[in-house]
């Protein structure tokens, strides 16, 4: 077994330790940069006319409106969005990233903005209920370096399964559809919008229960800040609150969601 | 730079250049058988038999490799009979759908070399064989391929090595190979000199091996052209 | 028809990128490849041989190595550099630089330039050799400064021998900007990618996109050997 930690621990304060060189001294935040993916509908995607959009996107946006500082968005790729946080292309990330203590070692987190949980989406016919034995030889679809991909490598990979790692989540999705996979694990919302509420998810269910061990899911979704950069969680965590007093985070979530998904 | 986190993955690198070698190596072989026939009919003056397969060459080597990888991986997916026919536990595979790929667009390259052989032919050779009573059938298996074959190997050669290069893009669908492993390396670690010069040696060694052995191949197939001396 | 359920101009659009991006680093290829060919020609063995190393690396390794090496690896180089200058800006009394960003267009032309530099510089050594050497002597005993020389007499007849291989280059490199998108440049192909996403018609968009390189590519060649033909035409 690879034991990675150390070495990316310390190419991380590496990295670290060089950006924050140039942003000593405490700076007046009157613009914020958010990165987020643009390939994980109906949180963050990518609309026809190249915009990003999403219920991220419209938080993101909320946010500087209540801090009334300047807003721009980044798209970014998913493996390699902590990366790019730390060499500064933006000041937060707001991808839909799960707060976990993993994550914490290299950057702080805000307070969540919203919490749901991961489930296993399977084609009707696969004969997988959920359980161990059920999924004993088949192939599970994960986004690569996600708590999803933690989780399975970790509690299903040991157990027989084949676990197949995709660049994107759309990707992995339209494996499923076709079939080259036998079952995706994923967050529940992102599986119904994005493919059990729409013709060619038909065929397709939830099986088992929903997952939310701490240990790997953490406490729900946060906004991605630099180590260093604790204003600015401050400030933030300050705004989260904002918009949810003024009504704001309910009117963003009406636009996409019939139900709650900050949970409690 | 720190080389240790290479070290410490050996395996994915190990394994990577194994699916590196193997499918390029497959897919060179069945490439070129695919490509003589191919080649043939390039040569053709008869437009039935030229306009076939002057499509299938047209079309594979005027788009990207990475568009042809992705119509034929995710693009035949999309259709429900695919998905149903005998063919799909093939096709379901990511790694053949990269060799199939890979397969139709090195016939495609090495089919227009070949047809650049065949025509550059001299023709008093033909005429010679002509008068000796060769059918166009021995003509072509004795006379024209074999010189085709010889006056296409420097050009060959280069096809070789662009498909070595051209192979790095199974990463993108799942497979594991040199670039899949300096990529998982890359993402795990943060550390893209490390990854990549690995990588980049590890190809940069394979494609001086090709270069070697097709000028050792390249001597031996025009030692009687040379000139003797002694 | 094909029905693009409306990002067919946001492809088209990407299709601007890809063309810019493509031309941008041809330009600069033939430029480097000039550059390297000089210097593999010019007598040095210190240019010569670091000329002749930089067209074997780079030819002995994928673009997308490549790529991903330059976009990864040169973002941090970047900050490494502005972190080492801004203290000097700051005491200067200049503003820091803060953070130079890396994108996607940058980076990838000037991969791309890189990469297909040594490819050039190849053709341009070949095209250099083939102009018989008495008339660069004679073009010297005239008097001729060495960079009239090159202008004169050695660069009209080297390109017109460079010009298939340039048209060769240019189309291998054209069809290479479709891995730029894998390294984030918002071109055709990632456009493609994100129709893909939304609307799960991957041989749809895909095929979209092909047809779009075969237009590009059969329009370079139309354009390209007439020009090589009219190059050609003092010489029939």
């Amino acid at each position: 077994m690879l034991k990675p930690r150390r070495t990316v621990l310390g190419a991380l304060a590496l990295a670290v330790s060089l950006v924050t060189l140039g942003t000593a001294e405490a700076k007046e935040w009157t613009k914020i940069r958010f990165g987020t993916e643009g390939a994980y509908a109906p949180f963050n995607y990518v609309t026809p006319d190249g915009q990003l959009a999403g219920f991220d996107v419209d938080i993101a946006y909320a946010l500087c409106e209540e801090l009334k500082v300047e807003c721009e968005l980044v798209q970014q790729d998913w493996d390699g969005m902590i990366p790019a946080l730390l060499a500064n292309k933006y000041d937060a990330i707001i991808a839909s990233m799960s707060i976990t203590e993993e994550r914490k070692k290299s950057i702080n987190f805000t307070d969540k903005y919203y919490d749901t949980p991961t489930r296993l989406v399977v084609h009707k016919d696969s004969g997988i209920d959920g359980s161990p034995e059920s999924l004993n030889g088949k192939r599970i679809a994960v986004q690569r370096e996600t708590t999803q991909d933690r989780y399975a490598t970790e509690n299903l990979e040991p157990a027989g399964v084949e676990i197949v790692r995709y660049a994107t989540g759309e990707e992995a999705t339209l494996d499923l559809v076709s079939g080259r996979v036998d079952a995706r694990l994923e967050d529940a919302v992102v599986l119904s919008e994005s493919l059990l509420k729409r013709p060619e998810g038909a065929d397709f269910q939830f099986v088992g229960e929903p997952i939310t061990e701490e240990k790997y899911f953490g406490l729900g979704a946060g906004i991605g800040v630099r180590k260093g950069d604790e204003d600015l969680v401050e400030l933030l965590n300050k705004a989260i609150a904002g918009i949810r007093a003024s009504g704001k985070y309910q009117e963003i979530q009406s636009k996409y969601f019939d139900f709650d998904v900050y949970g409690d | 730079m720190d080389f240790s986190v290479v070290l410490e993955s050996w395996q994915f690198y190990a394994l990577g250049l194994w699916n590196t070698v193997w499918m390029v190596a497959v897919s060179l072989l069945v490439g070129l058988i695919l490509a003589i026939p191919v080649g043939i009919m390039r040569a053709s003056r008869n437009p039935l038999i030229n306009a076939p397969a002057w499509f299938y060459t047209y079309c594979f080597t005027g788009t990207p490799l990475l568009i042809q990888l992705f119509l034929i991986y995710y693009g035949l997916g999309q259709f429900a009979a695919v998905r149903a026919s005998p063919f799909w536990f093939l096709l379901r595979e990511a790694w053949f759908c990269a060799l199939l790929t890979f397969v139709l667009n090195t016939a495609a390259y090495t089919a227009e070399i070949l047809r650049g052989a065949i025509q550059t032919m001299p023709k008093g050779e033909i005429e010679a064989a002509r008068a000796c009573g060769m059918s166009p059938g021995l003509l072509m298996r004795r006379i024209i391929l074999p010189s085709a074959f010889r006056r296409a190997l420097p050009a060959y050669g280069n096809e070789i090595v662009f498909m070595l290069h051209g192979s790095s893009i199974v990463s993108i669908v799942t497979v594991l190979d040199l670039t899949g492993a300096a990529r998982l390396v890359q993402s795990r670690y943060y550390a893209p000199f490390e990854a990549f010069i690995t990588a980049g040696a590890c190809y940069l060694a394979l494609t001086w091996l090709i270069t070697l052995a097709m000028r050792r191949l390249e001597r031996s197939w025009f030692a009687h052209l040379r000139p003797r001396t002694g | 028809m094909l029905d693009l359920h409306g990002y067919g101009w946001t492809i088209l659009e990407g299709a601007r990128l890809t063309l810019a991006s493509a031309l941008l680093s041809v330009v600069l290829a033939v430029l480097i490849g000039i550059a390297v060919a000089l210097l593999r020609l010019s007598g040095s063995r210190f240019a010569s041989g670091a000329a002749l190393t930089y067209t074997t690396v780079i030819r002995g390794i994928p673009d997308l190595v490549l790529m991903l090496l330059i976009f990864f690896g040169g973002q941090i180089l970047v900050n490494k550099l502005v972190a080492a200058i801004d203290p000097w800006i700051e005491a200067q009394g200049g503003t820091p630089i803060g953070y130079l960003d890396i994108n996607p267009f940058i980076a990838g032309v000037l991969t791309l330039a890189v990469i297909y530099g040594a490819y050039m510089a190849e053709t341009f050594r070949g095209a250099i050799l083939a102009v018989p050497h008495g008339q660069l002597e004679s073009a010297r005993a005239f008097g001729m400064t060495p960079f009239q020389v090159f202008r004169r007499v050695l660069f009209p007849q080297a390109v017109r021998h460079a010009l298939p291989g340039i048209t060769n280059n240019w189309l291998v490199l054209l069809k290479s900007t479709a891995l730029l998108s894998v390294i984030g440049l918002d071109d055709m192909v990632r456009k493609a990618q994100y129709a893909v996403g939304a609307t799960r018609l991957p041989f749809t968009f895909y095929l979209f996109v092909a047809v779009l390189f075969l237009l590009f590519t059969t329009a370079s060649l139309l354009v390209l050997r007439t020009l090589e033909a009219r190059a050609q035409r003092p010489y029939r």
